[in-house]
């Protein structure tokens, strides 16, 4: 994952609060069977909408996003997050953040940078003023600086450790390959029965017949509809 | 004090045990995958240019949204092929074994891993879908993870957790004849509530167990999600050990002494203590029918569709009533009453070798009835679909005017092309009995494969003792 210390990129104001997942990203794009891509997603419904703050050119490069509280409420998918992260937002700004949608931002390199919301409209106020203008957010100090202003921001120490070096969830197991690896020599030894998939073994190989879809031209439809319980 | 089963796998998969609050690092021994699941921890690894730590402990196959009619023919749903063959490249590009549509020993992925003697007592096994819990039968700590649990599963073979809670649910006394374990486990659960097993690994005791087949005992850790357990265990016996002798990949030889002396020392102590403690008396079962949307809404087939105004708790009751209206039934009218239009017999829950059977032995020499729009068999694994060819089944089910499909998920989830239409209504042997899950609208009582074949011939809701 890649080090998140400081970024510069332009500031996008959205002014709305309690935004949830859904209008982050719509279930119809949870079929998809990757990882990445899904910078067309987000916000899919709103984009629908010329006057959109994405849709202005000023903003469309935008890397911070600035929003009001409880961003990120409803369904889990980690798929929010990703769109985020593909349409270019490393940055989350708000007063506060969906539990589960925190969590997720950490894991794959954005960061959830919690301030006031006196912070926050004073933020909108200065990139609404001057749209395209650019931000930095500085992981390091704690600090956002727009112009002149230069503002703190809250973030646990544990998740600023985790950005600042790239760390995702299998390079922070893999701090303790030493023990895996220990446990895989006991293991080998203690248990030398436990099974592995390969080589394959199997019964030997045979045809299976396709079945074929049964035919129903006489039925009417559910006994509920005739009235049958 | 002694430990129980439970606590004994996890001490024994234990790699680091977490300090001040962190979790525990956990060995993982099996990751079985599908297609639905795992597109996006194969492309998370390669993207960050990982690669799985041991292949030799990875297995896939293809079950959730593969046809069960046409295998030979190009799969029409757009989604569903892409699925199956990203499953089908990825598995290439990083050298997992995979079973495809069309193998022999292609299936449901609960059903075709104990086939092949891959679920062993003991073992830790994780898998991308909340019906893992299955593989608890064999004494296995077994459940379901998240997408990002199973990239993580690739990359270390390990998984961060914190210890489960434990829980006996103990069956006392004989079985009255015609109850199967499906009943037990809808008895358990109307018992204890969706919620009741939240944060709890349940460990299933007692004498009436000791005499379940393997694919009985399959039937009962396979719900354990359905109370809300993290996993459903059964500590392993002279039953399991026969299961296994012979399967393909079973230990052989001098090693399949030592497995089983281990295995033998996988039983919860007499002197171990459960967080909590449930007892369900067997003499007093019969078979059990959900008449509502979940799948505590379930009640003894003689019974009546409750009335909600009778129900003390005010969320409970206001359930049961939006459960009623959605199920197009009545307060007070017999569940025996009930006809329906669909018979499902297959899935993880029951779509095993002995499931197939009871159905046949009861629908053998009838036909089904007037109503019964169509009866779907659908194997739960291609294996136990050539042995049921095998014994002869396929034509029991094909005189009974029932069809006989190739092996999946199918009609379970409905996320093939197996779906029903809003209102209709199935008697189903699969595990749940959610709102729209068997197609929208969709209404569905969930039962025994002997319930279902009973219902089959009389068109009402009918145990084998009705015939």
């Amino acid at each position: 994952m890649e080090k998140l210390t400081t970024l510069t990129g332009v500031g996008v104001p959205l002014r709305r609060s309690n935004v949830d997942t859904d209008q982050i990203i719509p279930a119809v794009f949870l079929k998809r069977v990757t990882k990445t891509g899904f910078d067309d997603a987000l916000f899919y419904a709103w984009r629908r909408d010329p006057e959109f703050v994405l849709n202005k050119p000023e903003y469309a490069k935008g890397q911070i996003l600035v929003a009001g509280p409880e961003f990120g409420i409803g369904s889990s998918r980690e798929h929010a997050v990703w769109a985020l992260h593909d349409y270019g937002f490393r940055v989350v700004i708000a007063p506060s953040f969906a539990d589960i949608f925190y969590g997720n931002t950490a894991k794959n390199g954005v960061l959830a940078a919690i301030m006031p919301q006196e912070s926050v409209e004073l933020l909108w106020k200065l990139l609404e003023e001057e749209p395209g203008t650019e931000m930095t957010v500085s992981l390091e100090d704690r600090t956002v600086t727009c112009g002149d202003v230069t503002l703190p921001f809250e973030v646990g120490d544990y998740v600023r450790w985790r950005l600042m070096n790239g760390y995702d969830d299998i390079d922070l197991t893999l701090q303790h390959e030493d023990d895996i690896a220990a446990y895989e020599k006991m293991r080998a030894e203690k248990f030398p029965f436990k099974p592995k998939t390969l080589p394959v073994k199997q019964e030997p190989e045979q045809a299976i017949e396709s079945a074929r879809e049964g035919e129903y031209p006489n039925w009417q439809g559910p006994l509920a509809d005739r009235g049958i319980i | 004090m002694g430990t129980t089963l439970a606590e004994k796998v996890w001490a024994d998969h234990l790699v680091r045990k977490g300090t001040d609050g962190a979790p525990d690092l956990l060995y993982i021994d099996l990751m079985l995958m599908h297609e639905v699941t795992s597109p996006q921890a194969f492309e998370g690894l390669r993207l960050a240019g990982r690669k799985p730590r041991h292949v030799d402990q990875l297995i896939a196959t293809e079950d959730h949204n593969t046809p069960t009619v046409d295998i030979d023919k190009p799969n029409p749903d757009e989604t569903s092929s892409l699925q199956l063959t990203t499953l089908e490249k990825n598995c290439k590009e990083f050298g997992v074994r995979l079973h495809p549509l069309g193998d022999a020993d292609q299936g449901v992925v609960h059903a075709f891993a104990p086939v092949l003697g891959l679920t062993q007592p003991g073992m830790t096994i994780v898998c991308g879908d909340s019906h893992t819990s299955t593989h608890g039968a064999f004494g296995a700590l077994a459940f379901g993870i998240g997408t990002s649990e199973v990239e993580h599963v690739m990359a270390t073979q390990t998984l961060s957790l914190k210890p489960f809670k434990t829980m006996a649910v103990n069956i006392e006394g004989e079985l009255p004849k015609g109850v199967t374990a499906k009943d037990i486990i809808l008895a358990i659960i109307a018992k204890i509530g969706t919620g009741g097993g939240q944060g709890y690994v349940i460990e299933y005791r007692g004498e009436a167990l000791k005499k379940l087949s393997m694919d009985a005992r399959m039937t009962i850790c396979n719900m354990s999600i359905e109370a809300g357990a993290r996993a459903g265990m059964i500590a392993p016996d002279e039953v399991t050990f026969e299961y296994l002798k012979g399967r393909p990949h079973a230990p052989e030889g001098d090693m399949w002494d030592k497995a089983v002396e281990y295995w033998k020392t996988l039983k919860t102590d007499d002197d171990a203590v459960f967080d909590k403690e449930v007892t369900i008396k067997a003499e007093d079962l019969e078979p059990y029918v959900t008449w509502g949307t979940n799948p505590g809404q379930g009640a003894p087939i003689s019974a009546t569709v409750p009335d909600p105004e009778s129900i003390a708790d005010e969320t409970e009751r206001n359930a049961a009533r939006r459960a009623i209206d959605y199920m197009g039934l009545k307060p007070g009218m017999a569940i025996k009453d009930i006809a329906v239009d669909t018979v499902f017999i297959g899935s993880c829950t029951n779509g095993r070798l002995e499931d197939l059977r009871v159905a046949a032995s009861i629908m053998k020499g009838h036909h089904k009835a007037e109503n019964i729009h169509r009866v779907l068999v659908v194997p739960a694994s291609s294996r136990v679909r050539l042995q049921a060819e095998k014994e002869g089944l396929d034509k029991i089910f094909k005189d009974f005017g029932a069809e006989w499909r190739n092996a999946g998920c199918s009609m379970c989830l409905g996320m093939n092309p197996d779906k029903m239409v809003a209102r209709e209504r199935s008697i189903s042997t699969s595990n749940r009995n959610f709102e729209g899950r068997q197609g929208k609208g969709s209404r569905t009582h969930l039962a025994s494969p002997a319930v279902a074949a009973a219902t089959a011939i009389r068109g009402t809701i009918s145990s084998p003792a009705d015939l």
